[in-house]
């Protein structure tokens, strides 16, 4: 048994945003373990007011520099769904490109710049620029491929231009398609590479009884728009999102925190993978088999497997979605927009997790009440209840000292890829 | 790093962020075919987001995001005080950027939108240049990492960068984007500075001005264009201050 513990780590490093660890243990007791978001609020729901319809994504792609895709989506599908209008099929084919794009760049900046130097000893991956330069290489090209499909489905990765109301500015041309189907072919032996990888990764033994949130899918591994679901039985239509997030404000926080069935819950790619492990593409089944991840999985730190399953079942998916798009027709790819006073909500898959945005428009389109329920606002309430039970769990195994607790806690903060100026939006 | 066998002094790079999106300091790790030279071509010795390692002994100081809070304000001087030179990454860090929207609403109006009555400490959105003093601008939301990349070849030649001067009007006439005032829509092209290669108006969306002013623009001019095709004052407003980098223009 640990007797004395006295954790206090200011501005956890590796993660998106400012946020704190707190954990005190004396005589063998565990007093107080606790995670703090401290990054700087925003009030983007409070800019967005006034707003007109076309700036609206634009704006919410500022909330966040990681997933900016994600959030202009989900603005652009809660005002189409305030105006009843459906985006034609080939748009609504490339926002899901775009969207496997920006997962596949966001899941290898964290699998593979943020989380694996923990489990090879390292403060970060610039030490293997000098000791392992083609592993370094080989993480870029990966993170890169997703970046490049971004900018010329999305016409930029960070903040993009192309995806507005009413469907996607323009159609890359034919030999674009075809050098990312080709690109994204040769990739899938680099990703063989990672899971080798990922193979020696020592991922902790820790478990809590999680509930999972995600969109749920009907024949497609659900990334845009669809019914809500949870892995403790709630199923909602996109437009309750209220229900699924009920958002609440704690007083040490500048994030919010959401429950459902219990005092919170879970999401992203660990979500996905639970709630929807039937829909991943078999090549991504195999890659979850191999690493014994089935649902439902209470592991946090496993949320790193799924990212490399989503990483596989997003490459493979991208290369059937451009031999779709290649062989579709020639059509529009926007429809025309007309606004009209409503209420619209839209729900998408970041890489982080399920996002929502609401908007309340008036006849002109402009925004009279706006919501944003973000990803890691969604985690960050489980992340503080994770804590400690994880670290019961080892003082109560005697088996730690504290740089290894601090280690640990630090590790099970990162599983869940926190992006903390995203979730005090 | 070494071209023609010669070793020049890698300088010592700091990364720090405060209010924003961290999308410009994220770009530092994109345009991943040129990343692997990129890193080798400075140390970089404090990014909380990207390495555990920190050090406070550093020549170079990125900063990305504004100031809207006291701890920051405390947090910019002492990074102020190490730093030889500070710079100012993004649009955020160099006018405000989409956060300076804040300024126009009441704190606490905002506050009770957001967290009901359980209000969080803010305050006005200002620029890193408007609390320490600023050594180099590179605006952009994001910044493009090329030009981040040309600002460091030339830290590393000894030979000062310059901005494009001219306005992204140009480079929506090197690249054939049709004129966005020709297809009915508003931009801030004519007096925004070029560098971005302008994505904004080939996808449609005219120019938002995230750069800033271009060298000496026309305002006035720019005023009665947009005034001529029929936009409305409350129209050309919300586009010059989405970014921040127009105030009193209008």
């Amino acid at each position: 048994m640990k007797m004395q513990v006295n954790l206090d780590v200011h501005h956890l490093t590796r993660i998106e945003g400012h946020g704190n660890i707190v954990v005190k243990v004396h005589n063998g007791r565990l007093e107080e373990a606790r995670w703090d978001v401290v990054e700087t609020p925003r009030y983007f729901e409070a800019i967005l007011k006034g707003k007109h319809y076309t700036s609206a994504g634009i704006l919410t792609a500022r909330i966040c520099g990681i997933c900016s895709i994600a959030h202009c989506l989900a603005s652009v599908r809660a005002s189409e769904a305030a105006f009843g209008l459906t985006p034609p099929p080939v748009a609504s084919k490339l926002r899901l490109l775009a969207k496997h794009g920006e997962n596949l760049q966001s899941h290898a900046l964290h699998l593979l710049f943020l989380a694996a130097p923990d489990f090879l000893g390292l403060p970060s991956v610039l030490p293997l620029l000098e000791t392992k330069p083609e592993v370094v290489a080989l993480a870029a090209g990966l993170k890169g491929l997703g970046n490049r499909i971004c900018d010329a489905v999305a016409g930029r990765t960070t903040h993009p231009v192309s995806l507005q109301v009413g469907g996607v500015a323009a159609r890359p041309d034919d030999a674009t398609l075809l050098a990312f189907r080709t690109d994204l072919e040769r990739s899938l032996a680099d990703l063989e590479t990672v899971a080798s990888l990922v193979k020696t990764f020592d991922i902790p033994a820790f478990e809590r009884e999680t509930e999972f949130v995600s969109l749920k899918g009907e024949e497609e591994y659900p990334l845009i728009g669809g019914s809500l679901v949870s892995s403790d039985g709630v199923l909602r239509p996109e437009h309750e999102y209220l229900e699924m997030s009920n958002e609440y404000v704690d007083p040490n926080n500048t994030s919010k925190w959401s429950r459902l069935s219990r005092d919170s819950y879970a999401v992203g790619p660990l979500a996905r993978v639970n709630n929807n492990f039937e829909l991943l593409h078999p090549e991504a089944k195999r890659v979850a088999a191999a690493f014994n991840l089935a649902p439902v999985c209470h592991n946090p730190f496993m949320a790193n497997v799924a990212r490399l399953v989503e990483m596989v079942h997003s490459t493979q998916d991208s290369i059937r979605l451009i031999g779709e798009i290649l062989a579709g027709p020639a059509e529009q790819t926007m429809a025309p927009v007309t606004p009209r006073a409503a209420r619209g909500v839209g729900a998408v898959e970041a890489p982080r997790g399920i996002l929502f945005h609401c908007f309340d428009y008036d006849a002109e389109g402009r925004i009279e009440k706006a919501d944003c329920v973000v990803p890691s606002t969604q985690n960050n309430g489980n992340i503080h209840r994770d804590l400690p039970a994880l670290i019961l769990q080892m003082i109560q195994t005697g088996t730690s000292d504290d740089s290894d607790l601090e280690l640990k806690a630090s590790m099970l903060v990162r599983s869940y890829d926190p992006c903390l100026s995203c979730s005090v939006h | 790093m070494k071209y023609l066998g010669i070793e020049f002094t890698r300088p010592r790079v700091g990364v720090f962020d405060f209010t924003g999106c961290q999308g410009c300091q994220l770009q530092l790790s994109n345009k991943e075919e040129t990343l692997v030279p990129f890193l080798q071509a400075i140390e970089i010795v404090n990014f909380r987001e990207v390495t555990s390692d920190s050090s406070n002994d550093y020549d170079i100081a990125l900063i990305d995001g504004a100031i809207t809070r006291d701890d920051e304000v405390e947090r910019i001087r002492a990074i102020r005080a190490r730093a030889k030179v500070l710079v100012a990454l993004g649009s955020c860090a160099s006018f405000g950027g989409v956060n300076r929207m804040k300024n126009a609403l009441d704190l606490d109006e905002a506050n009770r939108v957001v967290y009901g009555d359980l209000p969080k400490a803010t305050g006005r959105t200002r620029s890193v240049g408007e609390v320490v003093k600023v050594d180099l601008v590179i605006p952009g939301c994001p910044v493009s990492k090329a030009e981040v990349e040309r600002v460091v070849q030339h830290l590393i030649w000894d030979v000062p960068y310059h901005f494009p001067a001219y306005p992204v009007c140009l480079e929506c006439k090197q690249r054939y984007t049709t004129c966005m005032f020709d297809r009915g829509g508003m931009c801030l092209g004519p007096i925004t500075r070029a560098g971005c290669n302008a994505p904004c108006p080939a996808a449609g969306l005219g120019c938002w001005g995230c750069r800033g002013p271009a060298a000496d623009p026309n305002n006035e001019e720019f005023l009665s264009l947009v005034r001529s095709r029929g936009f409305s004052e409350a129209e050309i407003r919300e586009r010059l201050d989405f970014f921040g980098g127009f105030e009193g223009v209008v």
